[in-house]
């Protein structure tokens, strides 16, 4: 796929996810529009996934950490054609597999998740494990910059680093926005960069909404052979609809008809550009 | 009455380190985590004979929850071991979301549960514990009951596809089941045939349960003592096959009697069978310093507190 599709191809998977959230009436908007275009790259340009053969053991892994942005990860699965798309229909309802935070009952999901500060000690396990078995597969995770207060994150850091996981590939969405406020107010973070140095990973800085440079750095590791690699991607929580960016009322908001078709004319725009 | 012979105090905790020497030469999709208590949870040897398969966390429990969980990929068999208290209250959310919800194969083993921990007193004393771990759906629960049994266990989880609780604890305490034993998930073991009473007893509370049975068979008394060493899923036959006869039940743990094996079976019993029962445990406070006995004691967790309860239950029938 070339830069020019992909960039196509986050519009796309932005107006599918705006598609089932809108129709559900739930879903994690904002968070979800953040990290599209990581997803976008990592399933298009990076893992080594097959659909018709996800049980591959050879396979490489991604466990979203950041759970609740799942419906961005389900429209880019069933993109891939790890499930129907029509399956998004039921997302969020009653009975259906497609819930608001990732469950292996869904083809291409690795791993549940949802509470969070989980993914990274899973990843460093996995990764502890391709070592162990002389594999050659990466192991990926997401993390909202929300969850990094998580003490079970720091834990990880540490062990990655002593257990010297270049095969892990821990990426920031860095929105710097969660819930309640900005990460400024609510705890800060700052100093990622150099935090995460000083544990003895490896750290590059991305544009989150650049395709160039997230295919550049994910796919051009380990950085640094014996260190685990950590990629912040400074995002836009909301990107690509502008009444959404940057606006907190939409990490947990669903749009009325007229925002929806806002949304849609904003994007369709967007795409006639590319 | 059936007689059990002491082979020789022994800590519980080193039949899991002599099953983990075991396992590491048996089976070599078996793996060790620890949170910087090799030396308590006893496993020096198997570090020693595979030092590729053993991974410290240093004391980041939360994380080595969360590891395991990851490690079991590719058939792993993760042996994740560390005190009781800080391997199910301190990392509940892990083991509740990266463990259960999420179906791993992940053994966590647990030492120095429960009041006999002793001498560092009501921080490191987890009584909470079995409650916490039971409610878990699909959580597997056992709680052995000398050194040759948690031998057996350890062996038998390694054999078993799912998470499990495997509880075990600090002092060394009568070795009476049999070397070599072969251990069973989920199947009570008759100690001793009675007609007048049943008594089930889980962890170190069985050996306790048995003199009990000696001192009232002294006095006339015919008690039945089954060893429930699996919480979870509970042998619900074999306790209401034994009420039905003897028409009531003293439930005898190490562990707050909120949450614990007397709970599970006043449930089979209130649904199936209402049978009068006294609870031998703690009564929902935090534990204290002292040595075992002195604890056991104060607590009401020996033979003697058994009799008592045994004696009332009898009256209640």
């Amino acid at each position: 796929m070339t830069v020019r599709e992909l960039r196509l191809k986050s519009i796309f998977l932005r107006k599918q996810l705006l598609k089932y959230i809108y129709h559900a009436k739930a879903g994690h908007t904002g968070g979800s529009l953040s990290c599209t275009d990581i997803l976008n790259v990592l399933y298009n340009k990076v893992l080594n996934v097959d659909p018709k053969n996800f049980k591959d053991p050879d396979r490489d892994r991604y466990i979203q950490s950041k759970g609740h942005s799942v419906e961005a990860l389900y429209v880019t699965l069933a993109d891939k054609g790890f499930f129907p798309e029509d399956d998004l229909e039921t997302l969020c309802a009653y009975g259906s597999n497609y819930i608001g935070h990732p469950t292996k009952k869904v083809n291409g999901m690795e791993q549940n998740t949802g509470a969070l500060g989980h993914g990274l000690p899973i990843c460093v396990g996995e990764a502890i494990a391709a070592k162990l078995d002389e594999k050659n597969h990466r192991i990926f995770t997401l993390l909202g910059d929300g969850e990094l207060p998580e003490g079970s994150n720091w834990e990880a850091f540490l062990a990655a680093a002593h257990y010297n996981l270049d095969n892990l590939y821990a990426i920031l969405d860095y929105n710097k926005q969660q819930i309640t406020g900005n990460n400024e107010d609510v705890m800060r973070i700052d100093s990622v960069k150099e935090k995460l140095q000083a544990f003895g990973w490896e750290v590059r800085e991305v544009d989150g909404h650049n395709i160039e440079e997230l295919i550049e750095a994910l796919n051009n590791g380990p950085f640094k052979v014996g260190k685990p690699n950590f990629i912040i991607a400074h995002t836009i929580k909301g990107k690509g609809v502008s009444y959404m960016e940057g606006n907190l009322k939409w990490h947990h908001g669903v749009p009325s008809d007229e925002q929806y078709e806002m949304a849609l004319n904003e994007l369709n725009e967007s795409q006639s550009l590319i | 009455m059936k007689k059990y012979i002491d082979q020789g105090k022994n800590d519980t905790r080193s039949g899991y380190g002599a099953a983990m020497t075991e396992l590491g030469r048996t089976n070599p999709n078996v793996v060790a985590l620890c949170a910087d208590l090799v030396a308590s949870l006893k496993i020096q040897p198997f570090i020693d004979e595979n030092p590729d398969r053993f991974f410290q966390t240093g004391i980041a429990e939360a994380n080595m929850m969360g590891i395991a969980a990851g490690l079991t990929i590719g058939g792993k068999i993760p042996f994740a071991s560390t005190f009781a208290n800080f391997a199910t209250g301190r990392v509940y959310d892990q083991i509740r979301q990266s463990i259960a919800y999420s179906d791993k194969n992940v053994k966590i083993c647990a030492s120095h549960a429960g009041i006999t921990l002793g001498e560092d007193g009501a921080t490191h004393q987890i009584l909470e514990d079995i409650g916490l771990m039971k409610m878990l759906p699909g959580m597997t629960v056992i709680n052995p009951c000398d050194y040759n049994q948690t031998k057996a266990a350890t062996l038998a989880i390694a054999e078993y596809e799912g998470p499990v609780y495997l509880r075990f604890g600090r002092p060394k305490v009568a070795n009476f089941t049999p070397e070599n034993q072969k251990f069973e998930i989920g199947k009570a073991l008759m100690l001793n045939e009675g007609t007048d009473v049943t008594i089930v007893a889980t962890g170190h509370l069985v050996w306790e349960a048995l003199i009990a049975a000696e001192k009232l068979e002294e006095q006339g008394v015919s008690a039945e003592v089954i060893n429930i060493h699996t919480i979870k899923p509970l042998d619900e036959e074999a306790v209401l096959k034994s009420v039905k006869k003897t028409g009531c039940i003293v439930t005898c743990e190490e562990h707050n009697y909120l949450g614990g094996l007397g709970e599970s079976i006043a449930r089979v019993l209130a649904n199936q069978h209402p049978t009068p029962q006294e609870f031998i445990a703690t009564q929902d406070t935090f534990g204290e310093s002292g040595t075992p006995e002195q604890l056991m004691e104060k607590y009401g967790l020996n033979n003697k507190a058994i009799v008592e309860a045994v004696l009332k239950v009898m009256k209640r029938k």
